[in-house]
């Protein structure tokens, strides 16, 4: 190596560290994922966000399903969770119930949320689950070889689709919004600043909060389809990405090479699951209705 | 006097250039030479004009480089 690279220019100081190092676990860098992928920029952006929201570390769990983006529970410095495929949210659900106390984020991909966990996805936001969800939308299920997700936008070329994608997609912010989310946004791996501040805004909501960001995948989606490399992707998602604050979710549907529509779509306040069900059993049973003992431990 | 720095750490660097692209100022380009994985990390070819805004640290999908504003 030359020497060029090592150089370091008189004004830095001795201590300057990363300042994401704190909230990852260091010791197992480098991560598993693919150069270029956005997966490892989304969890910059969170780390920043744990950060700036000053939430209580001990307090916060992050869980994850299966994936490229399942990965990100084991580089978290957090309690952290990797279950079984598609079953990150009920596990989350079962967490907050234990220990309403606990921050409990959920950090899944695209195939994960809404392939085989989708059910639950539509479940724990009609319920209002107070868990956080970050979906990275890659597009295709990246880990197993690049077949087509419920994602995968029309016409794309895929490992299962080798004539192209006919199937419509799903639209997930419209998802999110129409099955009761109270806070739903959508950024790109381009949008860092936006996607650190939604971050941040979501661990201080109560409520299931959503945030879906579209990130690149050169190794299977973007090479498969001539759509070049992951810079390719982040310059298209500067120029194709428009910011629409509060714009109806029934346009934010994606194809493969037209217009982003990012933003912050729904911020609501509805009554999450553990208030109703205690308003319910309270009007119920009055007197009779004693709260749970909250059986963990303080550590 | 630049107003920030950049610290690089080349062996976590996978060149996938998003610091390069994205820095406001300029202050990064590809390397010619490579790190022990073979890919070309990124190098200050312009440390006068690092205003430490750490949009680089931001964008890394690899934790490999941040930005700091220099104390004075």
């Amino acid at each position: 190596m030359s020497d060029t690279l090592l150089e370091v220019l008189p004004e830095i100081p001795e201590d300057a560290h990363n300042p994401v190092e704190p909230f990852l676990r260091m010791d197992r860098m480098p991560h598993i994922w693919c150069p270029g992928c956005g997966i490892g920029t989304t969890v910059n952006c969170f780390a920043r966000a744990l950060q700036s929201s000053q939430v209580d570390l001990k307090k916060t769990v992050i869980v994850s399903g299966i994936g490229c983006t399942g990965r990100v529970a084991g580089y978290a410095n957090l309690d952290s969770f990797h279950t079984t495929h598609g079953r990150a949210i009920p596990f989350a659900t079962g967490m907050k119930l234990a220990n309403p106390e606990l921050n409990v984020v959920v950090y899944s991909g695209d195939g994960d949320l809404f392939a085989i966990g989708g059910n639950h996805f539509i479940h724990a936001a009609r319920r209002n689950m107070d868990i956080k969800v970050v979906c990275v939308n890659n597009m295709i299920y990246a880990m197993t070889g690049g077949q087509t997700a419920p994602t995968t936008p029309g016409t794309s070329v895929t490992s299962t689709a080798p004539y192209g994608v006919y199937e419509p997609t799903f639209n997930l912010p419209a998802l999110a919004e129409a099955a009761g989310a109270s806070y739903v946004a959508r950024w790109t791996t381009f949008h860092v600043k936006q996607v650190a501040k939604s971050m941040e805004e979501m661990m201080k909501k109560k409520g299931f909060c959503f945030i879906e960001i579209i990130s690149p995948c050169p190794t299977l989606y973007q090479r498969r389809n001539k759509m070049g490399d992951a810079l390719d992707a982040m310059k298209y998602y500067k120029e194709a990405s428009k910011v629409r604050n509060g714009a109806p979710t029934s346009e934010t549907t994606l194809s493969k090479t037209g217009e982003i529509v990012v933003g912050k779509f729904v911020d609501r306040d509805r009554p999450d699951y553990l208030e109703v069900l205690k308003a319910q059993m309270v009007s119920v049973l009055g007197d009779r209705y004693t709260e749970p003992e909250n059986s963990c431990c303080e550590c | 006097m630049a107003k920030g720095f950049v610290v690089i750490s080349a062996e976590r660097c996978k060149g996938c250039g998003f610091c390069v692209e994205f820095c406001p100022t300029k202050v990064l380009a590809l390397a010619s030479a490579f790190n022990s994985k073979g890919y070309h990390p990124p190098h200050v070819v312009n440390s006068d004009k690092c205003s430490g805004c750490d949009l680089c640290g931001m964008y890394c999908p690899d934790f490999a480089i941040f930005g700091a504003r220099n104390a004075r």
